[in-house]
């Protein structure tokens, strides 16, 4: 167990109270520390999953993808951050200039504030809040206001229109996950992260209830990459009809901000899906078999948090280079008469399962 | 010096830069003659007074403020505008009368709120103090869903037909529309 993080969490903690006397410093000292950490990982999760999509974007189209800078391209990414940083943003002449560079800022905080609530692993988290679940969903509902700012404020129709679009399927997509969510909390009981981890201890909920959650688990990915206005989602962006949806007006580092929020949203997203349907960073045990469940308990518990999200991410990835682009009245159908029945008949469903079993 | 520092204990600090925020916020929400300025600055009045509450620990009461409010009924207030406004228009002025009235609407709402806050006898012992603090979500759901005391099933079901009759009241009127075309 020495390779878990709480550990170090704890000796730090400890050194802290050991060298500082006055409790407020610690306590200030350490809310600066988790802060940064969190940016941090905030950043890197960004750059790892931009050459990450853009190696397998490349697989699945038979290429090889950057492969000029440091070994397997991996620099290309650090270059281009570089390059985005300073990139000259372009000041536009008729747009409301408040709510243009408020937009994005929006948009990047509402991503960040869910890291706060996610668990990276065994007792590594932000804040372990009694409505977990519901903090995480609620948080991320925020981004979508920054979205239509930003694209009302540019002062340009495609803008304007990607925005309307995004909002009107961020808003329509969101009940879906949510209510893919409620049938977690109703077989894990609380909405409390921390609880939910405990309950999948011996086995995760995918495997306790399978048929409800599986359809679960089904209907929020779905829904949850459509809310990250990817592929084959990516009707606010439409690069061939909108050129770039409600972004077309921003230029570097604004237009990084939405770039780098899309790329935590892909994160987040398959977090909170590992959090609630695979265990989170509950490693994989089969309830009897001590011996299977200790080799299992080997690995650390941040190893299989992240390779669930991997997992969740590739699947994103997979669909997003697969298939084509929707309509919007494809998209709208989809979600009003196809998903929503069947996440609100599966709440039925996992209540019946609760009680029988 | 003891009631300084007392008063400058961290709680306090972030709640008086909340307080600034949310009363900047809310004042610029209703002087600026921008429409789509006040509705971000309605925004982040929202915002800030769930962080108030999520200092408080009323997490549900911040989670439900930010996606019923800030995440909800503010989109909708923002589309509405995305739909009808366009940039560089600032709203119309309101004729001196209006202002006269509007003037004395706010006033006796102040006088209102600030007689029922002196009426109210605040209960600040600290065993009621724990009472109301330890609130998670299962004490809610039972006081939203129960049919005891101190449980509130009707209301709760009220509200949901209130919002279901909305829905339903929408929808026809759309569809009116769509016959009267055709």
């Amino acid at each position: 167990m020495s390779l878990e993080l709480s550990g170090l969490i704890n000796a730090i903690h400890e050194g802290l109270t050991g060298a500082i006397e006055a409790q407020w410093l610690v306590s200030l000292i350490e809310y600066v520390l988790v802060g940064a950490g969190l940016l941090a990982l905030y950043a890197l999760i960004a750059l790892f999953l931009i050459i990450f999509e853009r190696k397998i974007c490349a697989w699945f189209q038979c290429r090889l993808g950057p492969n000029r800078v440091g070994p397997w391209g991996i620099f290309q990414v650090f270059a281009d951050m570089l390059k985005i940083m300073f990139k000259e943003i372009i000041p536009l002449k008729h747009n409301d200039k408040l709510l243009f560079y408020a937009g994005p800022c929006i948009v990047v905080i509402g991503s960040f504030l869910t890291f706060g609530g996610l668990q990276f692993a065994e007792g590594v988290h932000g804040v372990d809040l009694n409505i977990g679940v519901f903090y995480l969903l609620a948080v991320s509902s925020i981004s979508i206001v920054g979205v239509m700012l930003a694209g009302w404020s540019s002062n340009n129709k495609y803008a304007l229109i990607g925005a309307m679009r995004s909002g009107a399927q961020v808003i329509s997509f969101e009940l879906s996950a949510c209510l893919s969510m409620m049938a977690v909390v109703i077989l894990g009981g609380s909405m409390n992260l921390s609880t939910l981890m405990e309950k999948q201890e011996d086995l995760w909920f995918i495997f306790q209830a399978p048929v409800p959650m599986l359809i679960a688990m089904v209907i929020y990915l779905i829904a949850a990459h459509a809310e990250t206005n990817r592929g084959p989602f990516d009707l606010p962006e439409a690069e061939s009809e909108l050129t770039a949806g409600y972004h077309v007006e921003y230029s570097g580092m604004t237009f990084g901000y939405f770039y780098v929020a899309e790329y935590c949203n892909l994160f987040i997203n398959a977090a909170i899906g590992a959090l609630v349907f695979l265990g989170g960073w509950q490693a994989f045990h089969i309830p009897g078999c001590d011996g299977f469940n200790a080799v299992m308990d080997m690995c650390p518990s941040y190893v299989w948090f992240f390779l669930k999200c991997l997992f969740f991410i590739f699947m994103s990835l997979w669909v997003r280079w697969s298939f084509p682009r929707l309509r919007i009245d494809q998209l709208l159908h989809l979600e009003w008469k196809i998903m929503l029945p069947f996440s609100l008949f599966n709440i039925l469903l996992v209540a019946v399962w609760v009680i029988i079993f | 010096m003891d009631t300084l520092s007392a008063l400058l204990t961290g709680n306090n600090i972030l709640f008086a830069i909340l307080t600034v925020v949310v009363l900047c916020s809310a004042l610029l929400s209703v002087l600026t003659e921008k429409l789509m300025h006040a509705a971000f600055y309605l925004f982040l009045t929202l915002v800030g007074i769930a962080a108030m509450y999520m200092q408080m620990q009323y997490e549900f009461l911040a989670g439900a403020q930010l996606s019923v409010y800030a995440g909800g009924i503010l989109m909708l207030f923002i589309f509405a505008i995305v739909l009808v406004h366009h940039i560089g228009e600032n709203s119309e002025s309101v004729s001196p009368k209006k202002k006269w009235i509007a003037a004395i609407a706010s006033i006796s709402g102040v006088i209102l709120c600030l007689i029922t806050m002196y009426g109210t006898n605040f209960n600040v012992n600290p065993e009621a103090d724990e009472l109301v603090k330890n609130v998670n979500m299962e004490t809610l759901g039972y006081a939203l869903l129960g049919t005891g005391k101190n449980q509130y099933l009707l209301p709760f079901e009220a509200t949901g037909i209130l919002l279901l009759a909305c829905i339903i009241g929408a929808v026809v009127i759309a569809n009116k529309e769509k016959e009267d075309k055709a």
